[in-house]
């Protein structure tokens, strides 16, 4: 079993009018090598982007943003990225908020094979708009479903030739339950290295979330 | 009125809040005033602060190399060490954190707090868009919500009979800590603890539009 490809054939996933997951949040985790490649290598516009921040100034997601190759956008904080905030309140971009927990759930929902799930977090805010509410032993919560995509691109530290994926410090934060989320998932790694190699133990996420590995300093 | 600069409002709320920690809690403390509050911890008090980014035991901010930064950043971004006996994880470990009621306490700060214990910090409609980030998951779950802010907002109350932003949370808050006072919500309404001694009840009730209780003799000194 061999999973690793080149940036090329793994952005080539990636079609028009597709939504597409991002791991990372506020520099943390994000896949940029792979966003880069897809940004300058292709011209796919069109997308849903799930991602909590869509990016921080200068970064290759917020470049894409600027380029108009986002329909919608699926995040929770879009604080300090000036770009999403002009989209969003000039209603150049849909954008969809959820509070950052809900986000998370939602996903990682979707990669468990969940319908949703019940939080108490948005109930009496303009969170609950729409949304079914179901009491459970006298507390409110709210009905948030899953949230999932046709295509992953994560940040991983290292990988195997199977996809087992090792992710160091907070840059787990949504890479780990992406992983789970998307029809087709697609890792950079800084090291890939035989299968064998990493420690059962110090796995983070399990090959079989993976589809595709590439190598983050690939040159292309 | 005493008149106060920004940095002495700021410093008698951020001193009186370290009060209220343990040795050994969990806390949360949010972006810019709230996040103060760990350098005024009293002696022998040690606590492991919680980033909702996937880290408890946040340390010290530092510079590092590019690539290093991706992987130890607090949740504005900024690269931070970790302490001895921190531990990383994912996003859903860390709102399960919030959510669960595993934090002891989580500080932050705030737009309105109204006498029901409701909260408005996130949105100012019209103004722009921000998004609610992590902020309404981490005051549901709490063990305590102090909100850290300035009293009024250029002399406009803060302290409302009802919030009119849209909310973060209903009925959340359970402390407020400002330069004028110290102020608990109870079912009965906001009670007037402690008083900052160089103001009178008069003035401070002047500048909040909820009616505040008055405990028999009256606010104790804050300091």
């Amino acid at each position: 079993m061999n999973k690793v490809i080149s940036k090329r054939e793994a952005i080539a996933k990636v079609k028009d009018g597709m939504s597409l997951m991002v791991g990372g949040f506020n520099t943390g985790g994000d896949p940029n090598e792979l966003v880069e490649a897809l940004r300058t290598k292709t011209d796919v516009k069109g997308l849903t982007l799930i991602n909590i921040d869509a990016g921080v100034e200068g970064s290759p997601l917020t470049t894409m943003l600027e380029e108009r190759r986002f329909k919608k956008v699926i995040g929770s904080f879009f604080g300090a990225n000036k770009e999403i905030q002009k989209q969003a309140d000039g209603g150049l971009v849909e954008y969809e908020l959820c509070p950052q927990g809900t986000f998370a759930e939602r996903i990682r929902a979707a990669g468990a094979g969940l319908g949703g799930i019940l939080t108490p977090t948005g109930v009496g805010t303009v969170v609950e708009n729409g949304k079914q509410k179901i009491t459970i032993d006298g507390k409110e919560y709210l009905l948030e479903t899953a949230l999932s995509a046709d295509v992953a691109l994560i940040r991983a530290e290292v990988a195997d030739e199977s996809g087992n994926l090792v992710m160091v410090g907070n840059a787990r934060n949504t890479n780990t339950v992406m992983a789970m989320a998307a029809k087709y998932v697609v890792a950079q790694a800084n090291k890939i290295v035989k299968i064998g190699e990493i420690d059962p133990d110090d796995v983070t996420v399990a090959g079989i979330f993976v589809d595709a590995v590439v190598y983050a300093g690939e040159e292309i | 009125m005493v008149e106060m600069d920004k940095k002495t409002r700021r410093e008698i709320i951020v001193k009186r809040i370290a009060k209220e920690f343990e040795d050994g809690f969990y806390v949360n403390l949010g972006v810019g005033m709230p996040s103060l509050v760990a350098n005024y911890l009293p002696e022998g008090v040690n606590i492991m602060l919680h980033g909702e980014n996937g880290m408890l035991g946040m340390g010290e901010h530092t510079e590092i190399t590019a690539d290093e930064q991706f992987n130890s950043v607090d949740a504005g971004g900024a690269p931070v060490k970790a302490v001895p006996g921190a531990a990383y994880f994912d996003s859903c470990t860390a709102f399960a954190m919030a959510r669960g009621g595993h934090l002891n306490c989580t500080v932050l700060g705030a737009l309105e707090v109204d006498e029901l214990g409701n909260l408005a910090n996130w949105w100012v409609p019209g103004v722009r868009m921000p998004g609610m980030g992590g902020a309404m998951d981490l005051v549901v779950g709490a063990k305590r919500v102090i909100i850290s802010m300035e009293h009024t907002a250029k002399g406009a109350p803060k302290i409302l009979k009802k919030c009119r932003l849209p909310l973060t949370a209903v009925g959340c808050v359970d402390t407020i800590v400002t330069e004028l006072g110290y102020f608990k919500v109870t079912a009965e309404g906001i009670v007037f603890e402690e008083i900052n001694p160089n103001v009178t009840v008069e003035e401070v009730q002047a500048q909040t539009e909820a009616q505040l209780i008055i405990p028999e003799g009256g606010p104790k000194p804050m300091f």
